[in-house]
């Protein structure tokens, strides 16, 4: 087994060799320009391009002709949203989102806000799904978008899409869904689940970083974007710049992987983490799982450990790459605002860690990282004087701290 | 997120964990902290009646590892000092002896209010003569 362990794969995975293999005759072979249309070279690039949005397009039950290459997942959310608020701003000024969106989402509609529309931001119940009846509620006549997450990165809940899909066409507002964890992991269909805007990544289904896809629905809606980037008019006019022809195989030859792969990965994966959940449940006690088990991706576990700080945790476990909610671990001194939003209380949310099962995982990673994971929070909590009160019978919610 | 040798050494090896009895009126107890800042520190002192010095010390810290090294670090400090030796440790020692970040300054201030807080216990019980413990300061 080799060392570090990565299990870190909603933050990135490595990129499958073989999506490597597809891509590498592009940077020097077949270099054209995919918008040169009197040469072979151009017509060779932009036959890859069609065969990856094909592959991309079939991934998602789409047409090629929805698909808008860009450079990632925020690059598409930023496209979706403030594209649909400014091309449907006669029609409406308001778009709702949730509180556990990822900040490519938040930030972008602040933005918005900022520039005069209003943005209603979802609770959340406490397994992480939304309400649908609060989402029926929030809809008025002014209302041009809703932007929900297929599946949350922190702690894999996956949200009715379908059920919210259904609501948004009913009263024909749109509907933008962040796919980045659940494309190419879970069967994802745009029809099925009435979606009219999907945002893609390569990063996280073993494709390359700096490229992604916008899935924009062209029928029942048609619907229309005001490009974010002035230039050349690619793709349909949405999205202007060269495009990226070695990112785009990759990302159609990893869309095409994970079709093939999708139902035994999924499986394998699922068996692992109910493995891993299991074996830290039966050894450990006081840990808590973070979000519903029932809606989840299938290769995600977040699960809080009672009274083991979280960094503290990763700094015993520094050869396996995982990730935790708490503020030492963030750019902004703050807990998971996912977890938060959870109603998850900021003692609980600095234990947890979040486990991202990939396509490269072995069973024998899984079980090293559960050894390693029960022996540290062992070590840590005869460290901790929380796990020391609450032996001793002391409620800790009832303890008042002095804060600093 | 690099850690100092020092830091490492003290998570890896953390000195002197574990309670003392805290209804001893010579312990000294502090506990500082909260549980929705991330860290919680306990940490108790010994002392001895007679000469004032501090004979025995001990933690036990919920928090990032500088949190813990920090606590770690003090404990062995305290050892052998005189109480009012000991208030003369300042938060910007333990920073330059751990080389802690910036980001983790607040760990060491931690420590130093958990050092201030036992002390404080310490003597309170020896005015009052009577053997009342803080659970949370």
């Amino acid at each position: 087994m080799k060392k570090p362990v990565y299990l870190d794969n909603h933050a990135t995975t490595p990129m499958d060799p073989r999506v490597l293999e597809a891509m590498l005759p592009y940077f020097t072979k077949v270099f054209g320009n995919a918008a040169s249309r009197n040469h072979s070279f151009g017509w060779e690039a932009e036959e890859a391009v069609e065969k990856a949005r094909k592959q991309i397009a079939d991934l998602i039950g789409a047409n090629p002709k929805e698909i808008v290459f860009t450079s990632g997942a925020t690059e598409s959310n930023n496209l979706a949203i403030k594209g649909v608020a400014e091309m449907y701003a006669e029609k409406g000024n308001h778009i709702i989102t949730a509180a556990t969106e990822h900040k490519a989402i938040l930030d972008t509609c602040k933005k918005l806000e900022k520039e005069g529309c209003r943005v209603t931001y979802l609770p959340l119940k406490a397994d992480g799904l939304i309400d649908l009846d609060m989402l029926r509620e929030a809809i008025t006549d002014k209302t041009i978008l809703v932007s929900i997450m297929y599946a949350n990165n922190e702690i894999g809940v996956l949200q009715p899409v379908a059920e919210i899909g259904a609501i948004c066409k009913e009263r024909g507002v749109l509907f933008h869904s962040d796919g980045v964890q659940a494309v190419g992991k879970v069967p994802v269909n745009v029809i099925k689940d009435k979606i009219d805007l999907l945002s893609i990544t390569g990063h996280k289904i073993y494709g390359p970083k700096g490229v992604g896809a916008l899935y924009v629905r062209r029928k029942g809606p048609r619907v229309q974007l005001t490009a974010q980037m002035d230039g050349g008019g690619h793709e349909r006019g949405m999205r202007s710049g060269t495009l990226n022809v070695p990112g785009i195989v990759g990302l159609g030859e990893a869309c095409a992987i994970c079709q093939r792969e999708m139902e035994t990965e999924s499986a394998r994966h699922r068996q692992m983490r109910d493995w891993l959940k299991n074996k830290l449940e039966s050894e450990l006690d006081e840990t808590f799982i973070n979000g519903s088990m029932e809606h989840r991706l299938p290769h995600n576990l977040n699960m809080s450990f009672a009274y083991v700080e979280g960094e503290s945790l990763l700094m015993g476990i520094n050869d396996i790459a995982v990730s935790s909610g708490s503020a030492c671990t963030s750019a902004t001194l703050e807990p998971s605002y996912v977890l938060k939003a959870l109603g998850v209380g900021d003692d609980l949310a600095h234990t947890s860690i979040r486990f991202g099962i990939g396509r490269f995982n072995t069973q024998e990673e899984v079980e090293y990282t559960a050894d390693r994971m029960i022996e540290v929070v062992r070590k840590l909590r005869d460290l901790s004087p929380l796990y020391e009160m609450a032996k001793e019978g002391v409620d800790l919610s009832k303890v008042q701290w002095a804060a600093h | 997120m690099a850690y100092s040798d020092k830091v490492l050494d003290h998570y890896n090896n953390p000195r002197n964990v574990g309670s003392l009895d805290k209804n001893s009126p010579n312990v000294g107890t502090g506990m500082v902290g909260a549980t929705e800042c991330g860290d919680v520190m306990k940490l108790q002192l010994m002392v001895n009646p007679e000469s004032g010095v501090i004979e025995d010390a001990k933690f036990k810290t919920f928090g990032c590892g500088s949190a813990i090294a920090s606590s770690s670090l003090a404990t062995e400090w305290l050892k052998g000092k005189t109480v009012d030796q000991a208030l003369e440790i300042k938060n910007t020692d333990i920073v330059n002896e751990l080389s802690l970040p910036p980001v983790k300054i607040h760990c060491s201030v931690l420590a130093e209010d958990a050092i201030k807080a036992a002390i404080g216990d310490y003597k309170k019980k020896r005015s009052v003569g009577t053997a009342e413990a803080v659970t949370a300061h």
